[in-house]
């Protein structure tokens, strides 16, 4: 009879292992999944999607364009999850991020690229640092639970933009679809090597990121609150004041996300510039054990997997939203994962030999302490 | 005296996807699941409710592929919370992403697409004798689709099997405390299995009903988000079937209360209006922790994976 | 399944052995009671009294070893089976669901019937509070009870399910005198009635007041049976089976110059979540150079006297002075900069103090870091004061960067003492410190403690091994619920002395 123990240890080799074949399990349903309902070869298939994804100049902008904000969307998100504190609320974070550049943008232009830009910057980050700041707020004084209040403020926010497009903020040069204007030129982001500005930011972050969550005092005492409040209060650390901080930064990323989608990849403020990054960021950040470096890799291959969607579906008609039902299976099956990570199954028979072999152990080395003395 | 009976009867109508989801995530919930795929499995029942119309016209089939797409979606949820004990939050949300492109890949192509006319017969308003003819009430109520009947039926079936039966009551104790239930002797694998799944088919049947009868045609992203109010919805009734209904219309009536008030001097912009479903839920849980109130607070083992050797 | 024939052997238990990770809970132990008889199993806070007991209530599965129950063996793979042979467990936490009412956790678990039919349900349930004198408000929510309700409540539970064997775990723990003899009276008629009673427990007088055999239970093994009627049973002897540590260390006691007084805890009382007093009244002090050991049985106030010193618990009246400074209400923060170092080690030895996936290095920052200037922490200095711990302490580690959690225990009690003592306190407060650990270790820490006493730091030493305590402190202090029973010179300390003092009989005046 099988019977599963919580193992004692786990090298990392083996638990790498373990999610790489998990990866690999999940490509293989995936690809009965394809032949069945496509009859397409999924191979093919696959090897679609990675040319579709990668091999043009063009192709692989596109691809960055959209890891950049998963990326430092993943980063604000691992910042509170290192916290334990599950903030859900990512989406509407961006949103409002991009609704306070937007206002600089379209409202207060001050003539000049830079200090607009900077403005902006600014802008988008206190925009979504408040609007984490809510539900971290409920969260240090009251013990409010903060993943329904995140997941809410999300919709709150999400309406809050669409009352500006159709309503108040509607551009009446616009014909047919309601939409607002477009940004000033001095409230686009520049680019750089043919890709906007933003996927320097992303690379700058990624590495502040990892030397603050891994280096500095705040990103330390984040760890520690996540692992045992008693500990941290043991070491005499202010919790409530960390919870608020680390929430304030965890916003803040997102709301720049806002700011870059808004200004450099829209060039207007509308309700899809969170595009459901907040959700993916979460299962990223997830997958990516809150790691700074393995997010970046990440990010791009999810980017990477919609963009490949996106070709295939052009050359061989699957539905681009193939990618979506991939990064789902692919996240079930590293989710299942995780438990033979903790657990390994192990025959009723052989525990019982194990244990009375430690059993001796004790005994010998009990009486051996008595000679001693 | 027609407005509010019609609008009445529209908010009826309008709510009853929200019933059936809201319904389904109170069962998960009392078992101490918190599962937001929701939208993921509204969307799964949707299609496969569509598919199979389109293709048997047969209204039983329909809805049972319905119920069959949320279904399947649930026990994927079921299977890596309740045996592998993984993460809730995650794999909810895996499954609201993984629903929705599975929806939009067996929907594609099929975008405007009716609901053959024979079948919506079935679904056409069936007046109900003697109350029907009560005024406002009984029209608005009572000459509704029998989808919608369904629905009546199931959130008071619920609602007893919840607070008089044995069962219902091992269900509750269930999602308050995994390890008393454990003692007492209650299967408590089985019974989190059963309801997640049945949680989760009952939200395919809002999704279905959505494709079947309230638009009734295909459409990407049919729910609109509904998924998400239904978590909502579930705090704001307090994990209680009876309550449900009320919040369920309720919020139906919000839905839809948009283009009626422009032009009046109510005129708020739709938008706020839509807010409001997600603001009175935060309000309801900042409350509920503020008064530390027992009565309505969720289940006190929700989120939580149970194991007995946990030392 | 009532037993009419008494002293029917309906439990026994052969081989037991239960391991979880690396902890060894119960080693080959054998257990047996009687139908009409109360059994006391007795032993320590982590002996293996519950582990044991939890795989009579289905909760554990055995390693190894056999269950007989009435002479037939059984195999319980859950609590169902083990309700269906008549067993009932009465939980130190009570496994109650707040929110419902007694009635409806009582009939928790019922197969019969679909609906819920409150007529016959309480004339069941009204019966039996009848036949063994039982008082229950059937309908008054579970938060609404006090403590002795809540236990009536989770005894009709089992009882409502025909269990003629009961276990009951701590259940006098937190009882009044006046809720313990009530509750003593209903065992009394069950024992009447051809019950089997087994009560697990620490206490000394509850067990030679109601037990009529004893098994004494010390590091997952049985080391006893006796009967209470026996003429040598006396709760001195029970004292030593359950406490008695087979090894026997001398440690040479340093004598100091005692300095000023550097701690001085003025009528300290503090409660818990149930506002139970758990230190009541509590003066005494500690001078420059000098070690005071705490003695106690395991609950009796240790940790909450630790954690009230280092600001972690709360206080409900009296003074904490640490060099004539009142430190009740300051943050922990502020009494750790103050040169306070307080290090309890947990019986699961993580979980406070340290941060289990973390390694050395970043559990040695943990009260270091806020030291340092700027956002950056440097980890150069951490580094070596580690290096320098694990070859003082000679540390078992594959390397500093190794997470702790992944030690062994002894090792992992190094690392928490060595952070300690890197810090330099002037008062030390530690609780434990050697539990787990080989002789050599011991040894090695022992010395540690007389080098600080050496430097002129006060040592509040709070320790399970009486002969350890009578050879490395000054003075002795005894806790025996929540109060001091008794302050005494260690050269005039005995193990005898102590282990009375410790159950609460025979108090002496202070030094």
């Amino acid at each position: 009879m099988m019977r599963f123990v919580k193992r004692a240890e786990i090298s990392k080799t083996k638990s790498t292992l373990i999610h790489i074949t998990s990866v690999i399990l999940a490509l293989l349903v995936a690809a009965v999944f394809i032949f069945i309902s496509t009859h397409q070869n999924p191979i093919k298939v696959y090897m679609a999607m990675i040319k579709g994804a990668f091999s043009s100049r063009y192709r692989i902008n596109e691809v960055i364009i959209a890891a950049v904000p998963l990326i430092i969307t993943a980063l604000g998100v691992s910042t509170a999850f290192k916290m334990k504190f599950w903030n859900i609320g990512g989406e509407g974070q961006v949103c409002m991020g991009a609704f306070a550049a937007s206002l600089v943008a379209l409202k207060f232009p001050t003539g000049s690229r830079p200090v607009t830009l900077i403005l902006m910057v600014i802008a988008g980050i206190i925009g979504g640092s408040i609007w984490a700041l809510i539900p971290a707020f409920f969260k240090a004084k009251w013990k409010t639970n903060e993943t329904i209040v995140t997941l809410m403020l999300n919709y709150v926010a999400i309406k809050f933009i669409q009352y500006l497009q159709y309503g108040p903020w509607k551009d009446p040069k616009a014909v047919g679809f309601p939409k607002i204007a477009n940004f000033p030129d001095e409230a686009v982001l520049p680019k750089v090597f043919g890709v906007h500005i933003g996927w320097i930011i992303a690379a700058i972050l990624c590495v502040v990121m990892y030397i603050f969550m891994n280096h500095s005092k705040l990103g330390f005492e984040i760890a520690v609150i996540g692992e045992s409040e008693n500990t941290a209060q043991y070491a005499g650390m202010n919790i409530k004041r960390t919870i608020i901080t680390a929430m304030l930064i965890s916003g803040g990323l997102c709301g720049l996300t806002g700011m870059i989608q808004a200004s450099a990849v829209s060039g207007t403020l509308s309700v899809d510039v969170s595009g459901g990054v907040g959700y993916t960021a979460i299962i990223i950040a997830w997958l990516s054990n809150l790691s700074a470096p393995i997010i970046a890799l990440v990010s791009v291959l999810f980017a990477g997997l919609v963009q490949g969607a996106a070709y295939i579906q052009t050359a061989f008609s699957i539905p681009s939203s193939v990618a979506e039902m991939l990064q789902g299976t692919i996240l079930f099956f590293v989710l299942g994962s995780e438990f033979f990570i903790q657990y390994e199954a192990i025959r009723q028979s052989k525990l019982e030999k194990m244990i009375q072999k430690e059993i001796q152990l004790e005994c010998s080395a009990t009486s051996h302490k008595e000679e001693v003395l | 005296m027609d407005g509010i009976t019609s609008f009445l009867a529209a908010a009826v109508v309008a709510g009853t996807p929200l019933l059936f989801a809201t319904l389904g995530e109170i069962l998960s919930e009392r078992a101490g699941h918190l599962n937001l795929g929701v939208e993921g499995m509204m969307l799964m029942g949707a299609v496969l409710g569509f598919l199979t119309a389109s293709a048997t016209s047969n209204p039983i089939l329909s809805v049972l592929a319905g119920a069959m797409g949320g279904f399947i979606g649930a026990l994927i949820y079921a299977f890596l919370t309740i045996e592998l004990r993984a993460n809730q939050v995650v794999s909810g949300l895996t499954l609201s992403i993984f629903g929705a492109g599975f929806s939009s890949f067996m929907g594609k192509g099929l975008g405007g697409k009716v609901v053959p006319a024979d079948l919506k017969a079935y679904f056409g308003p069936v007046p109900i004798p003697l109350l029907s003819d009560i005024p406002i009430l009984g029209r608005a109520l009572f000459n509704q689709s029998p989808f919608v009947y369904f629905g009546y039926i199931l959130a008071i079936v619920l609602g007893i099997y919840l607070y008089k039966t044995r069962p219902g009551l091992n269900l509750r104790a269930i999602g308050e405390s995994p390890g008393a239930a454990d003692a007492a002797g209650i299967n408590v694998s089985l019974y989190k299995y059963i309801h997640v799944t049945l949680g989760g088919a009952l939200c395919g049947l809002g999704g279905a009903f959505l494709s079947l009868v309230y638009v009734p045609a295909w459409q990407e992203g049919i729910t609109a988000g509904r998924g998400w109010i239904a978590v909502a919805l579930v705090i704001f009734a307090s994990w209680n079937p009876y309550k449900a209904i009320i919040g369920s219309y309720l919020f139906g009536g919000l839905d839809i209360i948009g283009f009626r008030i422009q032009g009046t001097k109510f005129a708020v912009s739709q938008y706020f209006i839509d807010m409001l479903p997600y603001i009175v839920t935060i309000l309801v849980l900042v409350i509920s922790s503020i008064k530390n109130s027992r009565k309505n607070s969720p289940p006190k083992g929700l989120g939580e994976a149970y194991y007995r050797e946990e030392r | 399944m009532n037993s009419v024939d008494k002293n029917l052997v309906s439990i026994k238990m052969e081989n037991i052995t239960k391991h979880f990770g690396k902890v060894i809970a119960n080693k080959n132990i054998s257990f047996e009671a009687k139908s009409g008889e109360i059994h006391a199993l007795l032993g320590e806070n982590g002996a293996g009294k519950s582990t044991l007991m939890n795989m009579l209530s289905g909760i554990y599965t055995p390693d190894s070893g056999s269950i007989f129950i009435n002479g037939k063996e059984v195999n319980f793979h859950s609590p169902k089976d083990s309700i269906e042979a008549g067993i009932g467990m009465i939980h130190q936490h009570f496994k109650l669901i707040d929110v419902l009412s007694a009635k409806e956790n009582i009939i928790l678990g019922e197969k019969e019937g679909f609906f819920l039919s409150n007529k016959k349900d309480n004339k069941k349930i009204q019966d039996l509070c009848n036949k063994f004198g039982l008082e229950i408000d059937l309908d008054k929510k579970i938060y609404d009870m006090s403590v002795g309700e809540k236990q009536n409540v989770e005894i009709v539970k089992v009882l409502y399910r025909g269990a003629d064997i009961l276990i009951m775990d701590e259940p006098t723990a937190v009882l009044t005198p006046q809720e313990i003899s009530r509750l003593f009276s209903i065992m009394k008629n069950m024992k009447k009635h051809g019950c089997t009673i087994i009560i697990i427990t620490h206490k000394m007088n509850e067990v030679m007041t109601i037990a009529d055999r004893i098994t004494v239970i010390r590091g997952g093994e049985t080391v006893g049976t006796v009967k209470k009627d026996d003429p040598n049973t006396n709760p001195k002897m029970l004292t030593e089976l359950m406490v008695g540590r087979p090894m026997n260390l001398s440690i040479k006691r340093v004598e100091t110059q005692k300095g000023k007084k550097v701690l001085d805890i003025k009528n300290l009382t503090a409660l818990n979540e149930d506002n139970v007093k758990v230190l009541d009244n509590i003066s005494f002090e500690i001078k420059e150079g000098e070690i005071l050991g705490v003695a106690g049985v395991s609950g009796s106030g240790q940790k909450e006297l630790c954690e009230s010193i280092a600001g972690l618990h709360d206080v409900e009246s009296g003074e904490i002075y640490y060099k004539d400074e009142n430190i009740v209400g300051k943050t922990p923060r502020e009494i750790i900069n103050k040169g306070i170092s307080m290090s309890f080690v947990p019986e699961d030895r993580l979980g406070m103090g340290l941060v289990a996936p973390m390694d050395i290095v970043d559990n040695l920052i943990l009260k270091e870091y806020h030291k340092n200037k700027g956002f950056i922490i440097d980890r150069e200095p951490s580094k070596e004061k580690a290096a320098k711990i694990v070859k003082k302490l000679d540390i078992q580690t594959p390397g500093i960067d190794f997470p702790v959690k992944k030690l062994s225990g002894g090792n992992i009690q190094k690392v928490l003492l060595g952070r300690e003592l890197e810090s330099d306190p002037k008062l030390l407060i530690t609780a434990y410190p050697v539990r787990g650990l080989d002789v050599g270790a011991t040894y090695t820490i022992y010395n540690l403690i007389n080098e600080e006493k050496k430097k002129g730091v006060a040592v509040l030493y709070i320790g399970e091994d009486l002969d350890a305590l009578i050879e490395l402190c000054d003075r002795i202090m005894i806790l025996c619920g929540g109060r001091i029973t008794g302050i005494i010179d260690a050269k005039d300390a005995t193990k005898e002395k102590l282990g009375l003092l410790m159950t609460g009989e025979g108090e002496e005046s202070a030094v």
